[in-house]
């Protein structure tokens, strides 16, 4: 009955029940090119149908189904701009304006959360118990409650509640918070400014030459104490002087109380200030995380072999741990700005006027081109990703292990 | 010093101790408080800068923290009159009024025990599953992932087959409908999660090249586009007549993007194999199926297993984002239940986001403690 019973080996029996008509089957190379034949032709297939489909149940409801609408007259208003818009401009420009608050909002919640993450993350590995324990619970009570939830607590039960601007809460270095925003004061440029910007030139450049020094040269006993004198001199005290000798050239305009509202100055929407203490309150716990988890798994032996050569503590942590750790550090650093880049997105709940608001909520939903809106909207936070990933993997290709 | 040996020159040197060291004290098995202040919290002039710094902030931020929600908390009152009075803190009498409309949202009072027989159910399969010495676990994996969905799909849906009367989905809100979406994610990410990550890692270009496509497509952007999308894209698949209910759609949103991130972290497992393990199991003959079904991929989900849960945690984090397409989940019953005239106060924001804030909480810190749980425990078999 079966193979084996009539005294011929498995391989054969297995060979007896191909059938001669399926013989390409049993080809490894042939298969493989059939079936992705097969699964291409099927995608395509599902792409072009739904296309048809998409683009017929548009035109059956009015929608259209081009990007023209882009050119339109956008007719609402958004409260935060760093363009000149008005109700005037087209749907393309209010993309523009949402991309940039975007980028905004993201830019400023990244830099805070990068600080408060690794003062966290420090603390965290502070051999300090109650400093240690303080850190472990705000990074417990932050990463465990949603984000979403984070930022209407600060957009609605702190921001809103503040009193008008007559009761305005007062802030160090001339800033008021009341219901309205945050109202800071605002740099006016003299004409002397010219001296200052070109110091901040020189100090740029000196800080871009300093980080091309090869560490031989930065580190050489002698030459170093020398070498930090000068990188003080460019860095500090040059843009000083400059802004001391060209007699004060930036003056500070003061927000001041003029009938019911603040003139002057710069104004902080309540939802860029709610948006940026969420995102970075909530960005730093995870970062906190991340500085601890690459320190900590620096092994022991690297700090004991930098005592034994002779390096105290500070240079130890400096020229040993930090560049080993950031090499943990910076990949996943990279995927928590990305989050928070995506996490921008929320502001559509608290009514931030980011990309997500403005164009896939307000512009959606005033022209009804769900197909472009949606996929433009897709394609701009591909790009960002790609971009803020690719300068990263530069910036951590620095911490690379350089094999000989 | 050269060739010093036992009983050489070398004993009788300066340096060779003559006599026994005198035992030292054990040590000390808890530490005093005393050891704790002068050893660690006052231990020189940075550490006790940095205590009295940290000691300060303490003291800035909780008591005004206990005061509102522990000692000035209003605990009973009929309506928001008594929370509204000056210096009230927290008002525990609205969260306690209000929790039947956080847990069911609006489905109908006569209807509520099928949600309740629901998540009594969904908890003890759970806890079946999670518990690692219960027996039959396989069987409640099945049950979980086979029956359960189409059992609770009848009783929170309704069949009037069964006597069971329709519960339209727009009347599901609260705590039930954020575990709803949760669950879903969790159910269809896992299996759906596997497929990408073998598929991205297949030897076919235009399998991996599409899986790898779809994971880093959604993975790239952020999950309210992709709710924005299944909500407004996918009626215009299907003719005006049959578009997805409204529940539905957002539904597939979370389990397209729970599947991506799922994916990856199945990946990182499946990287982790060594080669040998392939080739054992290619050398016992098992056929391309049989060798991921039973040599790889239990290796590669127990070593993910933190991944998994840390990915669940995020999930069950981002269903509170299903809000956006207008989907009443528990946050979102919160945030317009502060907005009844009976109650609302200037407090009453705050008592809602906290006791919202608490439950996410109890549920994510649970959920990473279970990992850590699991992790130690798969540990102690290497």
């Amino acid at each position: 009955m079966t193979a084996g019973s009539d005294g011929l080996s498995p391989f054969k029996a297995m060979k007896l029940r191909r059938h001669p008509a399926l013989e390409f089957w049993y080809d490894a190379k042939a298969r493989a090119i059939l079936l992705q034949s097969a699964f291409v032709v099927a995608f395509v297939a599902l792409a072009i149908f739904a296309f048809i489909d998409v683009r017929a149940n548009m035109e059956a409801r009015g929608i259209a189904t081009d990007l023209s609408f882009l050119g339109k007259v956008a007719g609402f208003d958004i409260n935060q701009s760093l363009i000149p818009y008005s109700a005037a401009s087209t749907y393309g420009r209010a993309f523009v304006v949402g991309l940039l608050n975007t980028l905004l909002v993201a830019a400023v919640s990244l830099a805070l959360a990068t600080v408060l993450g690794f003062i966290v993350g420090f603390a965290r590995l502070s051999k300090n118990w109650i400093v240690g324990q303080t850190a472990m619970a705000y990074v417990e009570a932050i990463r465990n409650v949603p984000l979403l939830l984070q930022l209407l607590f600060w957009y609605n039960a702190v921001l809103k509640p503040l009193p008008s601007p007559k009761q305005s809460l007062p802030l160090p270095f001339g800033m008021f918070l009341n219901n309205r925003g945050l109202f800071a004061p605002a740099p006016v440029f003299e004409a002397g400014a010219v001296w200052l910007v070109a110091a901040l030139c020189v100090s740029l450049l000196a800080a871009v030459a300093m980080r091309l020094t090869p560490k031989r040269i930065k580190f050489a006993t002698p030459s170093r104490a020398f070498f930090s004198g000068v990188a003080a001199a460019l860095l500090l005290v040059l843009p000083l002087a400059a802004f001391v000798g060209a007699g004060t050239p930036v003056a500070f305009v003061q927000p001041e109380l003029k009938g019911f509202n603040f003139v002057g100055g710069v104004r902080l929407l309540p939802e860029f200030v709610a948006l940026v203490l969420g995102l970075s309150l909530y960005t730093a716990a995870f970062i906190a995380e991340i500085v601890r988890a690459g320190v900590e798994a620096v092994p022991r032996g690297q700090r004991e072999a930098a005592a034994a050569i002779g390096l105290d503590r500070a240079d130890a942590d400096r020229l040993v741990i930090a560049p080993q750790a950031m090499r943990l550090i910076v990949p996943l650093l990279t995927s928590q700005y990305l989050n928070l880049i995506k996490n921008s997105s929320l502001a559509v709940f608290i009514g931030y006027p980011d990309l997500v608001q403005v164009f896939a909520g307000t512009v959606l939903n005033q022209t009804g081109a769900a197909v472009q809106v949606i996929f433009i909207t897709m394609a701009v936070y591909l790009a960002i990703s790609l971009v803020a990933s690719l300068a990263m993997n530069l910036y951590g290709r620095r911490f690379a292990l350089v094999e000989r | 010093m050269a060739g010093s040996t036992r009983g050489g020159p070398g004993a009788n040197a300066l340096y060779v101790l003559q006599g026994n060291i005198p035992p030292r004290a054990p040590p000390l098995r808890r530490r005093r408080l005393i050891d704790l202040l002068a050893g660690n919290l006052f231990d020189g002039w940075r550490a006790s800068l940095l205590t009295i710094a940290t000691l300060l902030l303490i003291a800035l931020v909780a008591p005004p923290l206990l005061r509102f929600l522990v000692f000035d908390a209003v605990w009973s009152a009929p309506d928001g009159a008594a929370c509204r009075a000056p210096g009230a803190g927290a008002c525990w009498a609205f969260i306690w009024r209000k929790l039947p409309y956080f847990t069911y949202g609006s489905y109908p009072l006569d209807q509520r025990w099928r949600v309740d027989v629901t998540l009594a159910m969904g908890a003890v399969l759970i806890v079946w599953l999670l518990w690692l010495n219960a027996p039959r676990r396989n069987l409640a994996a099945l049950l979980f992932f086979g029956a359960y969905p189409i059992i609770a799909f009848l009783l929170l849906h309704g069949a009037p087959f069964i006597g069971l009367p329709r519960v339209a989905s727009d009347l599901w809100g609260g705590i039930f409908v954020s575990l709803l979406v949760a669950t879903v994610g969790m159910v269809v990410s896992l299996p759906f999660g596997v497929l990408l990550a073998l598929g991205r890692r297949s030897s076919l270009p235009a399998l991996s090249l599409a899986c790898a496509g779809f994971i880093e497509l959604v993975r790239g952007v952020p999950i309210i586009t992709v709710l924005f999308m299944a909500n407004t894209m996918l009626p215009l698949f299907v003719p005006e007549n049959l578009a997805p209910d409204r529940l539905l759609r957002p539904l597939i949103g979370v389990a397209l993007f729970a599947s991506a991130y799922m994916a990856e972290v199945v990946r990182g497992g499946l990287q982790a194999i060594p080669n040998g393990q392939f080739e054992g199991a290619l050398a016992l003959g098992l056929g391309r199926w049989q060798m991921q079904r039973l040599v790889i991929l239990p290796q590669a989900l127990r070593a993910v297993i933190p991944g998994v849960v840390n990915n669940f945690i995020a999930l069950f984090k981002d269903t509170t984002l299903v809000a956006v397409v207008g989907i009443f989940d528990f946050l979102r019953t919160v945030d317009s239940a502060r907005l009844d005239p009976v109650w609302a106060g200037p407090t009453i924001a705050a008592t809602g986001y906290a006791f919202a804030a608490m439950f996410y909480f109890v549920f994510c810190f649970a959920m990473s403690r279970y990992s850590l749980f699991v992790e130690r425990r798969f540990s102690h078999g290497r």
